[in-house]
């Protein structure tokens, strides 16, 4: 086996000169019934050429990976500098744990240092954590984060928060005696309804919203922050298109108490779900009750400036079942791609990714809104995302549309919503260029036109 | 020359490189994207004033591309890596990262695919889910398989919530087992992951011999509220649990479940399966056992391996295989819901296929038996300069202490340090807990003899400096850009981010 250094001979050897006979004696305190008797029926050994052939036969099965897409709802298509594939593969990088020894783990340090900064500029927080697994499970930590806080044992969660978000933190809550309660949204706006709060009272730890929403659209998050907090509650807001932060308002400039989010947009691959990274940032005083890793700065005995692990205290290895979090390994070279595509975008970049993902949405949702029996149902101001209602069932136009023009049009509601069978959700970012808008719509027009004819 | 002196050469930037905001420039720019193809809209029209941000990034770094590359390839010579040599950190499997791996991950048809494209047009990437799974049951001999766990920890959560979920479904609510045991040489993930699962946790002790306390185990079987055990295996002594039939008897006896926390399974891959063992549950971890490569901290997959009665409670979706296609089966009544958005860290789930597809059964064997063979070799090594706590023939991993070198006032965290300058990364250092002044050594598969020999020698040397002239080893590291950090002023006064200066500000 070529990853293994040591020949057989070798190896024969070593066995002698620890006094055993047999690789066979090395296994002796398993107990003999125990130790199998035949091999493994995975598949016999490929060699490396059988290997690519193998997965690039596997890959060129996943047909919707190759063409032009308008699927967002939680994963985003964006541009990825060439650099960051290129830094994150350096075996500096790539091959390093979890940098217990700081002397010689600076380089990773001093980066989840620079990440931690980034998230808190774009989330307008304190302080920020070296990554959580992605913004679900970042999003579970903050209601969980809020229960500690607060002491306060319900949570509020917008029906406009991702699916499959409600359905995590629903997984990692159903025994800390966490009662979730919902808040509806507006059916004219798209927004979480604050005309009536009355689901946020004086026994609710936290109010959770999503912004821009499921369905697209920009909450008003200093609103809903002044009355989350007249109740004593905490405003908790999960962000799963990154791309936003460069134009919209921070949610910590509108009173939110953590900030969670999908960083996914920021130079990481699709990969069919993950690894993608969860940003999670708080105010400097709830510091001591974040879960995950946080790196602070440090001197050596000179005064030289480095990096280490803090405030350790918080965390499982330490503090056991009292812990913040169970937490260890979190997605720290996803955080580096992460922080390697907003140093390269840059000031400058972050902001025209934001304005070019906003300005061609808008020229999407009004071309498809101008066809007939189309409709965009919601009015709130949008980012990238919004609905789109057809007047024939949306899965089967979709598919329509993938067969026949090679589109993916985006994302049919009744995969997570059974009575809105018309309903799908667009995305446009920067890579989707004027003409796959052009030929979405004008698909759209046509094979609708076919649908309702037939 | 033109009579200019050359003084003391001041470390070049490679060694002192500055913080992103620091090297800021105004006005360099690092990315262009095509210009934008479609009629502007105002913006006013699109998002009104008040929600848009107003502080145009202001601290957000202005750098070219070629400063990026620069600073990132400058941070990474900081750091020691698995290519650098020999890591032998206990209880984290650091063997080599395959760059084919690396490659087939990379495939434009897996790391363009959306995750909620459809199964239909999906199908080569839920077929690498699927595969993985029937992998991993096989390898552990439990066939009920999920992927969705984005680490060890939380494969351990989901794990201990099956047990939850089962014992719910079959005892009905308020049974009253509310009691996780976890012995008190776990990670502490264990008993963390517990407690979020919603368990109280009482601790079973280790016997001298460095093996879970059977009679223990027995009295705290004894009280009917005791929901299951979670148990490293080997232990984190690097120590194979010769009872695991009799500790699993014992905790199904008393109405409980057995939970394995696979970390270790490096040192049983091909040699024995936690499912002939008893146990009832167990999480892998890809980014050990499988090669993932760690990442300076992740992304990790802690796959979730069960027994057939513990199956429909896993998280959804499943994958499963209808006929020639395979699908994503939400329809499961009794499972515990999402641990995650998506399927999990879908790109691990590739490489580890290739890690198992390369290697096949036999290289799997292979590599076991080496890993165990360097554990061993170092064992045997060692024992004549550093105190071997436990004397029983380690399997993966062998603790060491510094009981020896303590009576000269050198201790485990300046051997590590010292080890450093000598080439290595230190070992594990003060775990488990449970051994004053561990050093945790798990050299893996991936390291040759002369490596071995020269990792051996360093530590002999190390433990003669620590009789002849100690302050060496307590003031190391001595070669490293840096030295020992301040770690408890660190902590005291946490600066967790950069903030402009009130210089730079005005500037």
């Amino acid at each position: 086996m070529r990853y293994i250094p040591n020949s057989p001979e070798e190896r024969a050897e070593m066995l002698r000169a620890i006094g055993l006979d047999s690789a066979e004696q090395l296994f002796d305190s398993i107990p003999r019934d125990l130790l199998l008797t035949a091999p493994l029926r995975t598949p016999a050994a490929l060699s490396e050429p059988e290997i690519i052939v193998r997965f690039e036969q596997l890959a060129a099965r996943n047909a919707a990976a190759r063409r032009p897409s308008f699927l967002g709802a939680g994963a985003y298509a964006h541009y990825a500098p060439t650099i960051i594939d290129h830094l994150i593969s350096r075996a500096e990088f790539f091959t390093a744990y979890t940098p217990y020894q700081p002397e010689v783990s600076q380089g990773t340090l001093q980066a989840v240092f620079e990440f931690q900064t980034l998230v808190c500029q774009l989330t307008g927080m304190d302080v920020a954590n070296a990554s959580m697994y992605d913004g679900s499970t970042a999003l579970a930590e903050a209601v969980l984060m809020a229960e500690r806080l607060t002491g306060r044992s319900r949570v509020v969660i917008s029906e406009a928060v991702h699916p499959e978000y409600f359905e995590v933190v629903h997984t990692y809550v159903q025994h800390a005696g966490i009662e979730l309660a919902r808040a509806a949204i507006d059916p004219h706006s798209g927004r979480t309804s604050t005309a009536d709060l009355a689901t946020v009272d004086d026994r609710t730890a936290a109010f959770v919203v999503q912004s821009p929403n499921f369905f697209g659209c920009i909450e008003e998050l200093s609103k809903l922050a002044d009355l989350v907090h007249q109740k004593g509650a905490m405003l908790i807001v999960a962000v799963t298109e990154s791309a936003s932060f460069g134009l919209l308002r921070p949610p910590g400039d509108c009173g939110a108490d953590i900030v969670v989010a999908e960083g996914q947009s920021f130079g990481v691959p699709l990969s069919f779900g993950g690894p993608y990274v969860g940003l999670f940032a708080t105010r400097e005083k709830f510091v001591r009750q974040m879960p995950g890793r946080l790196v602070g700065v440090a001197h050596d005995k000179h005064g030289r400036r480095g990096f280490v692990l803090t405030l350790a205290t918080r965390e499982q290895h330490i503090r056991r079942e009292k812990a913040t979090s169970n937490i260890c390994t979190n997605e720290g070279l996803i955080a580096l791609a992460a922080t390697i595509y907003m140093a390269t975008m840059g000031r400058r970049g972050l902001q025209e990714v934001a304005h070019q993902c906003a300005q061609k949405a808008a020229y999407a949702a009004r071309q498809i809104a101008s066809l007939d029996g189309f409709s965009l149902p919601y009015s709130a101001p949008r980012f990238n995302e919004f609905v789109v209602r057809a007047p024939v069932r949306a899965d089967e136009l979709l598919k329509q549309l993938a067969t026949e023009r090679n589109i993916t049009g985006g994302l049919p509601l009744s995969r997570y919503f059974a009575d809105r069978p018309n309903d799908f959700l667009v995305c446009v970012t920067e890579l989707n260029t004027r003409a796959e808008i052009d030929a979405l719509v004008a698909g759209l027009k046509q094979l609708a036109v076919a649908t309702v004819a037939a | 020359m033109n009579g200019s002196k050359i003084t003391k050469a001041t470390p070049h930037v490679t060694q002192n490189e500055d913080l992103l905001f620091e090297r800021s420039r105004r006005g360099r720019i690092g990315y262009r994207l095509p210009a934008l193809d479609v009629e502007p809209t105002p913006i006013d029209e699109i998002v009104p004033a008040e929600l848009r941000r107003d502080d145009d990034l202001e601290g957000v770094p202005e750098l070219s591309e070629v400063d990026v590359v620069r600073h990132f390839t400058r941070l990474s010579t900081w750091n020691y890596a698995v290519d650098h040599g020999m890591y032998p950190l206990g209880s984290c499997t650091m063997k080599y990262n395959s760059r084919l791996n690396e490659k087939v991950a990379r495939i434009a048809g897996f790391a363009n695919l959306h995750p909620l494209a459809p199964a239909e047009e999906a199908q080569g990437a839920l077929e690498v889910l699927y595969e993985l799974q029937q992998h991993l049951a096989e390898i552990t001999g439990l066939p009920g398989v999920s992927l969705q766990p984005a680490a060890g920890a939380h494969g351990e959560m989901t794990g201990v919530m099956l047990i939850r979920a089962y014992l719910d479904a079959r005892d009905g609510k308020g049974h009253g087992r509310d009691v996780m045991l976890v012995p008190d040489s776990a990670h502490g993930t264990n008993p963390a992951s517990a407690n979020l699962s919603g368990f109280r946790v009482k601790t079973v002790r280790t016997t001298p011999e460095g093996l879970t306390d059977l009679d223990q185990l027995r009295e705290l079987c004894a009280t009917g509220d005791v929901a299951g055990l979670m148990l490293t295996n080997p232990n984190t002594l690097g120590l194979f649990e010769r009872n695991i039939r009799e500790i699993c008897h014992i905790v199904h006896e008393a109405g409980g479940l057995v939970y394995m926390d696979g970390a270790n399974m490096n040192a049983l891959v091909g040699w024995a399966r936690p499912g002939d063992m008893g146990v009832d549950v167990i999480h892998l971890n890809l980014h050990k056992t499988f090669s993932t490569p760690h990442g300076g901290g992740g992304p990790g997959s802690g796959p979730c391996c069960c027994t057939a009665a513990l199956e429909p409670f896993l998280p959804v979706p499943r994958i499963v295989r209808e006929g020639e296609a395979f699908k994503l089966d939400y329809d499961r009544p009794q499972s515990i819901g999402r641990v995650r958005a998506f399927y999990g860290n879908f790109g691990m789930a590739v490489r580890a296929l290739a890690y198992i597809l390369t290697h096949g059964p036999d290289g799997m064997r292979e590599a076991t038996e080496a890993a165990v063979l360097n554990a061993r070799y170092i064992a045997q090594a060692l024992a004549s300069d550093y105190e071997k706590p436990y004397q029983a023939p380690p399997m993966h991993e062998v603790v060491f202490t510094d009981k020896r070198q303590a009576r000269k006032g050198v201790h485990t965290l300046d051997i590590a340090k010292r080890l450093i300058d000598y080439g290595f990364h230190p070992p594990t250092i003060y775990f488990p807990l449970i051994v004053q002044g561990a050093m945790l050594i798990e050299p893996t598969e991936s390291v040759g003899r002369e490596e071995l020999d020269q990792f051996v020698a360093a530590m002999r040397a190390i433990a003669r400096e620590a009789e002849e002239e100690p302050e060496t080893v307590r003031n190391a590291p001595h070669t490293t850009r840096i030295g020992r950090l301040d770690e408890a002023a660190a902590a005291r006064r946490p600066v967790l981010r950069w903030k402009p200066t009130a210089k730079a500000e005005s500037a």
